[in-house]
């Protein structure tokens, strides 16, 4: 890249939302004047000193923050190679990354004067982590998820319930993530007037990419001073899965003016010929799909077609169209690994180190063999352990050997 | 001027509210749009849309999601609606207004598809999911083609915005009468909201759509607007099997129910 397109990059969104071509806001008409609110109120919050002290109290008394950045000795060990670290976003209250944002966001609401809370959720870690903050502020909460999802992340379920989230079944289309989205979008669109949506990734219209993008970065500037701090320098690679993309952007776009090498791991799901896969920026074009351009996994007339992964947080056709942008401009990679390759990966790091990961995480982490093949012996790897396993128990013994 | 225009600006002559029917085409089945169409404008629709569906209509209630559902699996394309506009046009000069979501399009070529539109007969085009702000990157293909692109306006839209949308409408001003998605049952036409459109909106005659299923309900809306548009009302009877000379008494109970302005 040049100079040139890199200061490009450093400046996305553009005032209308956009990441070079993508992005923007493609919503109802009568959701217009909410983002309208939405965006003033978020740029006049974005420097606001009070509200960014309030954002990091909730963040380090509440959330966990910051969270460890652990060097994974055994697993560097069985690469023979660089030097690999763990970004511990499973640390966090309620176990995943999620939290980062919807504290930011739960505060918006709250200068919102809205009183009513939704969310989609395809994991249910996203769903967890609004019901949770919804909770500590005493709002009312209602969570959309697929029926796939609810009967494969049960645990969440029963959590989001248990502190007093009401969470609506979507039977419709996928009954995954894309139609949970679907359903709180026409939830939003039916009660706009007292509710706040939160979005649970770098996707939806402008400008919650970039709001999410901010409330997330939190991880990288983390890892920024950790790395420095242990290894006297900055990391070499970056890592880390990608459904919407936004623990991979929260990892990432401190780094984007850097000369790290950063890898966004898509899920391959039965295998990228299939046609069973979430591979959106290795497979998809560019569509509109849940109010922004981005890649998009579509048929030949432009019909949103199915994702598939063993990760309901990775089962998703679409993506945040910052990534879209980073992928045409060569900034970012993005690959894909397989429904096998990331159980595999899980059960590796659980017997090296510890620590079982969530099957969206165990993506980033099953790249490391290939990815481990081009480093060097003192490179540093920086992998976003994005949240745990707990919720995934059942899937990993159905699928033990 | 098209068809559409000429037969707004008639309405108006005759000091009469517009109807508009919206079908979603190939439903119920993959070729019964052009059939359903000549009936319905037989019975005193003054407009027809067609929409083109879409896999995630987000818009949408259940009744029309339901029928996008069925249609896609009957195997309907943009190319396969077009075909049926050109089949209409062979016996009828009813308006035909194309409404539907923006990756099709987008997947087909948005310059091919206003091209091939308008050749096929279509009159105007209803693109919801496109703000005002977003409706401008196609405003030269869809005014080249002489298509009318028709803006949307919301109870939630401020009053100098519903100025500027009607400003940038063309043919007419589609007034979403509910907070919420199409077939959202019962919750009437906010008098308030009309009347801000009334004051706000004077360059196109204003038609108000979303949720109006009984002849009273259109009725209601008619007095306070220059017309009305039924969906899921209409798709209802469709789903449910009902005759089409049944259905055609039904539009002709609403044309008649409609006052005179
Ligand atoms: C632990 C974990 N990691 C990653 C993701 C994927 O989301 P994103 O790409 O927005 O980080 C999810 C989503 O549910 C998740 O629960």
């Amino acid at each position: 890249m040049t100079g040139e397109e890199r200061e490009a990059v450093l400046s996305w969104p553009d005032r209308r939302g956009y990441f070079g071509p993508y992005g923007g806001q493609f919503v109802p008409e009568t959701l217009v004047p909410a983002l309208r609110e939405l965006e003033s109120l978020y740029e006049s919050l974005r420097n606001d000193a009070s509200f960014q002290g309030e954002y990091h109290r909730l963040l380090t008394d509440y959330a966990g923050r910051p969270t460890p950045l652990t060097f994974a000795a055994r697993l560097t060990a069985h690469f023979g190679k660089g030097r690999v670290y763990l970004k511990r976003e499973d640390l966090c209250h309620t176990g995943a990354h999620k939290i980062n944002n919807t504290v930011g966001q739960i505060l918006l609401a709250m200068r919102s004067g809205k009183t009513r809370i939704i969310a989609e959720t395809g994991a249910g870690q996203h769903g967890v982590a609004t019901a949770t903050v919804a909770a500590k502020m005493g709002l009312d909460c209602c969570v959309y998820m697929g029926e796939e999802d609810v009967a494969r992340q049960r645990l969440n379920v029963r959590r989001m319930e248990m502190l007093g989230a009401t969470v609506v079944t979507v039977r419709t289309g996928s009954r995954t993530l894309k139609d949970a989205t679907s359903e709180a979008i026409r939830d939003w669109v039916s009660n706009v007037k007292d509710t706040f949506y939160i979005i649970g990734s770098v996707v939806g219209p402008h400008p919650y990419p970039l709001m999410v993008r901010d409330f997330q970065s939190v991880i990288g500037r983390e890892t920024s001073a950790q790395v420095l701090e242990a290894e006297g320098k900055a990391p070499e690679y970056l890592l880390a899965c990608v459904g919407g993309g936004s623990n991979a952007i929260g990892l990432f776009h401190p780094f984007l003016g850097s000369s790290a090498i950063m890898t966004g791991v898509e899920a391959a799901g039965e295998g990228l010929d299939t046609g069973r896969h979430a591979a959106t920026l290795t497979r998809g074009r560019p569509g509109v799909l849940h109010g922004s351009l981005s890649y998009l996994l579509q048929d030949a007339n432009g019909q949103v077609q199915l994702a598939h992964s063993i990760s309901a947080g990775l089962d998703y056709p679409g993506v945040g169209p910052e990534h879209s942008a980073l992928k045409d401009s060569g900034r970012v990679r993005y690959v894909s690994v397989t429904d096998s390759e990331a159980l595999e990966a899980a059960r590796l790091l659980s017997r090296l180190e510890g620590i079982i990961p969530a099957l969206e995480t165990a993506h980033a982490l099953a790249y490391l063999k290939t990815m481990m093949m081009e480093t060097r012996d003192d490179d540093v790897v920086v992998v976003s352990l994005s949240g745990r396993g707990d919720k995934d128990m059942e899937t990993y013994s159905t699928h033990s050997e | 001027m098209n068809r559409l225009t000429t037969v707004l600006s008639t309405l108006r002559e005759r000091r009469k509210k517009a109807l508009a029917l919206f079908l979603t085409a190939g439903y119920p089945a993959a070729d019964s749009t052009p059939g359903l169409v000549l009936s319905l404008a037989a019975a005193g629709a003054d407009i027809i849309e067609i929409g083109m569906p879409f896999s995630d209509p987000l818009a949408d209630g259940p009744v029309i999601q339901q029928s996008s559902a069925t249609a896609i699996g009957n195997g309907v394309t943009i190319t396969g609606i077009l075909d049926g506009i050109r089949k209409i046009r062979e016996s009828s000069t009813v308006p035909l207004v194309l409404m539907g979501y923006i990756n099709p399009i987008l997947s087909y070529g948005s310059d091919r598809f206003f091209r091939d539109a308008a050749s096929s007969g279509a009159d105007g085009v209803i693109l919801p999911e496109l703000t005002l702000e977003e409706s401008v990157r196609f405003k030269t293909e869809i005014d080249r083609n002489g298509l009318s692109q028709i803006l949307l306006v919301a109870p939630t839209t401020p009053s100098e915005r519903i100025t500027a949308i009607d400003a940038a409408s063309g043919g007419f001003l589609y007034c979403v009468s509910t907070t919420g998605v199409t077939g959202s049952a019962g919750k009437g036409t906010p008098e308030d909201f009309l009347f801000r459109v009334k004051a706000c909106a004077k360059k196109n005659p204003a038609l108000v759509g979303f949720g109006i299923s009984t002849a009273a309900e259109a009725r209601h809306a008619a007095l306070l607007s220059d017309g009305v548009i039924i969906g899921s009302a209409l798709i209802r009877r469709l789903s449910e099997g009902e005759p089409v000379a049944s259905i055609s008494g039904w539009v002709r109970s609403i044309r008649e129910a409609l006052p005179a302005t």
